[in-house]
């Protein structure tokens, strides 16, 4: 039993509290807004054509959109709605996390709720509608005492669909700030951590299945009029729900939210500043696995209080800059730019974790290509890999445009997946990051950029706003800046990426402490 | 006919259903008027599509009617709110019509409940409903409706159209899908009751032989049209070809009957 030997199994478990009760409180509560919207729809559209049509085709296109995407629309759309409600009414919301995942989910659940109750309640047989309204029963009595309790072993079958199906997507609420089961898969598929991967999927399988069975068990005992197996059922989901509300009521919230995004560095950072933030004092905790998109965001209003991002990112990404500067010009524009949002840019870690083509050493000294420009000649006869985001990110344009580089096929890759990809040749060349171990481990070389397309990467430091004269903050990151060299990053990048209990983002953060704290 | 106002009074009533369009129309009930005496078994003949089922639902406005007027208890039913008029008159589906998720005794004690009348009251009231159409109250108090056969059903049905104490019943077909022997004894246990709690029932039936033995009066429909009215015996003496036919099917079963069964000292 070598595989449950490993530490990681534990470290696992230890999150299971907070990670379980997250993702239960989000689906009940996805799931009892859902059948409140929904139920009633369904029985007033229930006998007219029209609106009947209309609304399942709804729900059906509302199924369609996959689980993630869906979960993303809705956190811009409800920052939005927030910023609007707070410049006419003077009241704002947070738009991160629990709301835009629970509304988002609610949504998703509603289809086979609508279609179950339709057909239940259009599935009575008309004598029996004839008899319930010629006992003396009124349209509402009937529908109360008579339609609807007909109707609802269908109606049950379909919220144990929708049960099934919002416990499994609310794995993907992870990168709007939701915490859920799926913060296991996405720091395990980030970090090559398998034995969180596996943990996040058995316990959301589990949770699925279980709450299945308990819904199968009220189902099966309405059809069957048994009071004991319906009591038995919602006993067991209720002791769920009070099982995963007791322990976040008993824990103090965390005063600081650190933010880290869907890569093993940030993971890694974040653990780092939650690290020094308790070291001096403070309370804190980390929301991993923040979409690029929700991140900005979720600082600039206040929704989490710190985070690292690196200079030429904000530059395209978020301020739509298609010129690059001089890396210090650029920071400086940067610092500016971001005050008048009211966010501090702190410093800079002492890193850059920049996009740069590379590819196998020994390929590029056989075919010489030493920079950008001398690939350009081979690239229409080679495949190229990059991220989710390279190729719609400004910097691809700049290097087309700069070199004149046209791939004979491009393909998007998990940026853990391809370096490991060019290493063994299913690709010639991708776009990695500058600050990866993996370049070393794979005897991969970067290739310069010598028309300089690419701007520079520094990590820095950003603060909300409300922190922007947080002096106990400030004081606790102020080791860290400047204090993180390239060759130092790669190696905790390179030790993040392994798979063994001390590839953990926590032990590599103390690991880096360690290091950075003795010079 | 006796001096008493009608229990029930039809007065030219007309019903069509179907399209917009006055050709798509199909007239269901045309002209009729007819009156319902107090106490009386009233029995209404016809083969399908005759109007005889909508003629009923008129009754307790199931459906309402298109012209003419029809008047229950002296009042005219359009004055009154549908929902309590069809809890104060009885009425027996074909086949039951049971609620299938409701015990007997809730199928019993519907309509006093929804007149919320006390639950003691409601469960002494179906005790005594059990007696009356003659199941056994242990075994079935709590059964459902599945758990029947379709006498018992029907029993059951005739107990909840008795439940809330009304003057008078309808019925729709209410011993046709029963077998023969089941059939002649819940129509007999029906006639006692009729006579022993003075209901005054409205009943429809395809049979006229069932008709001619329970009814006092027998209404033959056509099209839509009251074609004859009378006790069995004014019918008999009727001129018309359909009532003849109608009548022709119990005679004949009569004479055979009389042949092949001879009663010693009898015929």
């Amino acid at each position: 039993m070598k595989l449950f030997s490993d530490p990681r199994w534990s470290e696992a478990l230890a999150h299971l509290p907070d990670y379980l009760g997250n993702h239960v409180r989000v689906s009940v509560a996805a799931l009892a807004l859902g059948l409140l919207v929904s139920l009633p729809l369904a029985i007033a559209a229930r006998n007219r054509r029209v609106p009947r049509s209309v609304l399942l085709g709804l729900a059906s296109i509302v199924q369609t959109v996959p689980g993630l995407a869906l979960l993303a629309l809705f956190y811009p759309l409800l920052l939005a709605l927030a910023n609007l409600s707070l410049a006419w009414f003077g009241v704002g919301f947070s738009a991160f996390g629990f709301l835009p995942a629970v509304l988002a989910l609610a949504l998703y659940s509603m289809l086979p709720v609508l279609r179950n109750t339709i057909t239940g309640l259009n599935g009575v047989e008309p004598a029996i509608l004839e008899a319930a309204q010629g006992v003396g029963m009124t349209p509402r009595q009937s529908l109360l005492k008579v339609e609807l309790p007909l109707a609802l072993p269908v109606m049950m079958a379909g919220i144990r669909t929708a049960a099934v199906w919002v416990i499994g997507t609310a794995t993907l609420s992870t990168p709007i700030g939701q915490t859920s089961l799926g913060n296991y898969i996405f720091a395990g598929l980030q970090t090559q951590n398998w034995v969180y991967v596996l943990f996040g999927c058995l316990a959301a399988a589990a949770l699925a299945l279980g709450v299945d069975q308990l819904l199968a068990l009220i189902e099966i005992g309405i059809r069957n009029r048994s009071r004991a197996r319906v009591t038995l059922g919602a006993a067991g989901i209720a002791a769920l729900v009070a099982a995963t509300l007791v322990p976040s009521m008993a824990r103090a919230p965390s005063a600081y939210l650190v933010g880290a995004k869907t890569f093993t560095e940030q993971y890694v950072l974040s653990a780092l500043i939650v690290q020094r933030l308790r070291a001096a004092g403070l309370t804190a905790s980390s929301r991993e696995g923040l979409g690029s998109n929700v991140i900005f965001d979720a600082l600039a209003s206040n929704d989490i209080d710190v985070y690292v991002d690196y200079s030429g990112t904000l530059w395209a990404n978020q301020f739509h800059h298609s010129d690059v500067r001089p890396r210090l010009e650029l920071l400086d524009d940067l610092k500016a730019t971001l005050a008048q949002q009211r966010i501090t840019l702190l410093g800079e870690l002492g890193f850059a974790n920049a996009y740069a083509l590379v590819m196998p050493r020994k390929r590029a000294e056989a075919l010489g290509i030493h920079s950008i420009a001398d690939l350009a000649s081979h690239a229409p006869a080679m495949s190229m890999a990059a991220d989710y985001e390279f190729f719609s990110r400004p910097e691809w344009a700049g290097l087309q445009k700069a070199y004149g580089l046209s791939f004979r096929a491009q393909r998007q890759m998990q940026p853990d997946f391809m370096y490991a990809a060019v290493a063994s040749g299913e690709v010639d060349v991708i776009a990695g990051y500058t600050s990866d171990g993996l370049i070393a481990k794979y005897d991969l070389v970067v290739l310069d950029d010598p028309r300089h397309a690419i701007p520079p990467y520094d990590a820095i430091v950003l603060l909300a706003p409300k922190r922007a004269s947080d002096s106990a903050l400030r004081s606790a990151l102020q080791p860290l800046l400047g204090a993180i060299d390239i060759s130092t990053m790669r190696e905790a990048n390179l030790r993040a990426a392994g798979n063994d209990s001390t590839s953990s983002p926590d032990a590599v953060a103390r690991w880096l402490w360690e290091k950075i704290g003795k010079r | 006919m006796s001096d008493a106002p009608p229990l029930i009074a039809y007065a030219h009533v007309g019903k069509s259903f179907g399209g917009r369009g006055a050709a798509q129309r199909v007239l269901a009930v045309d002209d009729v008027s007819l009156d319902v005496a107090e106490g009386e078994f009233l029995a209404i003949v016809g083969g399908s599509g005759s109007g005889k089922t909508t003629l009923l639902r008129l009754a307790n406005r199931l459906i309402d009617a298109d012209s003419g007027s029809i008047t229950v208890e002296g009042e005219d039913v359009r004055a009154v709110d549908p929902v309590s008029l069809r809890r104060r008159i009885g009425y027996v589906f074909q086949s039951g019509g049971l609620f299938p998720h409701m015990t007997v005794a809730d199928n019993i004690g519907i309509t006093p409940k929804l007149l919320r009348t006390p639950a003691a009251e409601i469960a002494s009231r179906v005790d005594e409903l059990l007696d009356l159409v003659r199941l056994d109250r242990a075994p079935y108090h709590d059964r459902l409706p599945h758990e029947l056969s379709g006498g018992q059903r029907q029993r059951v049905g005739v107990a909840r159209a008795l439940a809330a104490r009304p003057r008078i019943v309808l019925m729709d077909e209410p011993f046709g899908a029963l077998d023969p022997l089941t059939r002649d004894a819940l129509g007999d246990d029906y006639h006692a009751l009729h006579r022993k709690l003075g209901l005054t029932t409205v009943m429809i039936t395809h049979d006229m032989t069932e008709a001619i033995l329970l009814a006092d009066r027998v209404a033959v429909m056509r099209s839509g049209r009251l074609l004859a009215l009378g006790t069995p015996a004014e019918l008999s003496a009727s001129a018309d070809a359909y009532v003849g036919e109608l009548l022709r099917t119990p005679r004949r079963q009569a004479e055979r009957l009389n042949v092949l069964l001879p009663r010693d000292g009898a015929a």
